[in-house]
């Protein structure tokens, strides 16, 4: 094992530094070069535009389909970003230098989780309009629960996400792994998630959709807790 | 850092691997036999007709693709990561692949029953709707380790995700379940006592001997494929 994994010795505030420091560099690559999260929202945007052109309002009601809609766009759009969380690191061997550093292997994870996190919730903050817009939903003082949820599933999406991405980064097929690895454990956030922003459409008391904001946060729980205990079994050399 | 497999003493030369392999034979003789009998001398089920007969096939699959084979696949990866001996990996990986054989019998002869039975071919139900995510889990995983040539390497990623496989799927079952429900509760294994015919109980006994066999047989030749490999793209490298 490298000298730098001093997860056990780090103090806590050191220990959320170094994630922040990390969190902030990928978001400040990210902020420059623009490039995944231009082609998570042009993506975001053209799926609801081809939703919206193959979708008879006729036969089936906004409300049943918009979910559905928004969840299916915010998995993918989400996708396009992670892809790019360890292929930035990765090329001219900067993840080396990462590993060799003093911060934990947790800290850098947490790092990433954190800009994915922020990554998604921008992507999210322009889907989510242009979803209610052309579906012409009218989401009314309910708004802030279908934030809340947003904020479950995008932390679920990210903690697992981040993990996947840097084990597809150790692999031959990185960009087509990802995708088939993280999808199947994407369910238990998509399905509720989609279920929960229904509810809210549908105007009904959001204790009907309880149950399922407690799989979001049972999910979120056991998940960003699994992923931080096992990610450094992902980069051990 | 992995110390028992770099100090794991290897073969000089390998074993020449065998044609023919009595304990494979042996089970797909029984298989055969079981298949035989759930066919010919098992009366037919008043209610369901002859369709039901794939009950003594779909059944034991299921019980050794869902639990067996995901078992042994969930431990032995959680055990890798503790305890770094390949053999655990080895046994990971062939659980799976023959594991995604049984549950590939549970996805094909579900829908048949399901089309004479229920009048169509698939329900979103939550005990089929999870093992086909289930499945679709073993296959990322199969196609993860297909994507890490390095034996360390493949052994440790894909342990870390055998190991989260085993938190998600209790996940899966009870997002599906909410969802909505259709597929009958298990009659072997109700807690109370079977509400099978004692002939019908025989058939189905003896199909998920046969299937067992034939799942330890299929496993025990893949295990030592792995071996093979893994031996060969070691002496390789040296």
């Amino acid at each position: 094992m490298s000298g730098g994994h001093t997860g056990a010795t780090h103090k806590a505030p050191s220990y959320l530094a170094d994630a922040w420091r990390i969190a902030r560099k990928d978001l400040l690559i990210e902020f420059r070069t623009r490039s995944a999260f231009l082609a998570a929202t042009v993506f975001a945007v053209l799926a609801v535009v081809i939703f919206r052109f193959t979708w008879d309002p006729t036969a089936i009601p906004a409300m049943d389909l918009a979910p559905g809609v928004l969840w299916v766009i915010f998995t993918f759009s989400g996708l396009l970003g992670l892809n790019r969380s360890f292929g930035l690191e990765l090329a001219e061997r900067a993840y080396d230098g990462l590993l060799a550093s003093q911060v934990s292997r947790e800290a850098i994870f947490t790092g990433k989780v954190i800009a994915n996190f922020v990554f998604v919730m921008c992507v999210q903050a322009l889907a989510l309009p242009a979803v209610a817009l052309f579906f012409d939903l009218s989401v009314g003082p309910s708004w802030g629960i279908i934030v809340g949820i947003v904020l479950l599933a995008s932390l679920g999406l990210s903690a697992v996400g981040t993990l996947f991405a840097a084990i597809a980064s150790n692999t031959r097929l990185a960009e087509l792994l990802l995708p088939m690895m993280t999808l199947p454990f994407f369910v238990p956030l998509v399905i509720p998630a989609a279920q929960a922003t229904a509810v809210v459409l549908r105007g009904q008391p959001i204790a009907e959709g309880m149950a399922w904001l407690k799989v979001l946060l049972a999910f979120d729980l056991v998940f960003v807790s699994a992923c931080i205990v096992v990610f450094p079994f992902t980069i051990e050399e | 850092m992995s110390s028992v497999s770099s100090a794991a003493p290897r073969p000089a030369t390998l074993p020449e691997p065998k044609g023919f392999d009595a304990f494979l034979a042996i089970a797909i003789v029984a298989v055969i036999a079981a298949c035989a009998r759930a066919l010919f001398f098992t009366p037919i089920d008043a209610m369901l007709g002859a369709a039901q007969k794939i009950f003594y096939v779909h059944v034991p699959a299921a019980i050794i693709g869902l639990y067996f084979a995901c078992g042994l696949l969930f431990i032995s990866s959680i055990m890798y990561l503790w305890i770094k001996d390949e053999r655990l990996d080895r046994l990971a990986e062939s659980s799976a692949e023959v594991g995604l054989v049984f549950m590939g019998i549970v996805l094909v002869t579900g829908p048949v029953w399901a089309r004479t039975s229920w009048g169509t071919w698939w329900v979103w139900e939550a005990r089929i709707t999870s093992t086909l995510f289930l499945w679709l889990l073993v296959v990322g995983y199969l196609v993860l380790r297909s994507g890490v040539e390095s034996i360390e390497v493949r052994a440790r990623l894909s342990a870390v995700m055998g190991t989260l496989a085993a938190l998600l799927v209790p996940f899966i079952h009870l997002t599906v379940k909410l969802f909505r429900g259709m597929h009958p509760e298990p009659v072997v294994l109700a807690p109370e006592k079977p509400k099978m015919p004692p002939e019908m109980l025989m058939s189905f006994g003896l199909s998920m001997a046969a299937f067992l066999l034939l799942f330890f047989a299929l496993l025990r030749l893949r295990f030592r494929w792995a071996t093979l490999r893994d031996a060969r793209a070691a002496m390789e490298a040296a």
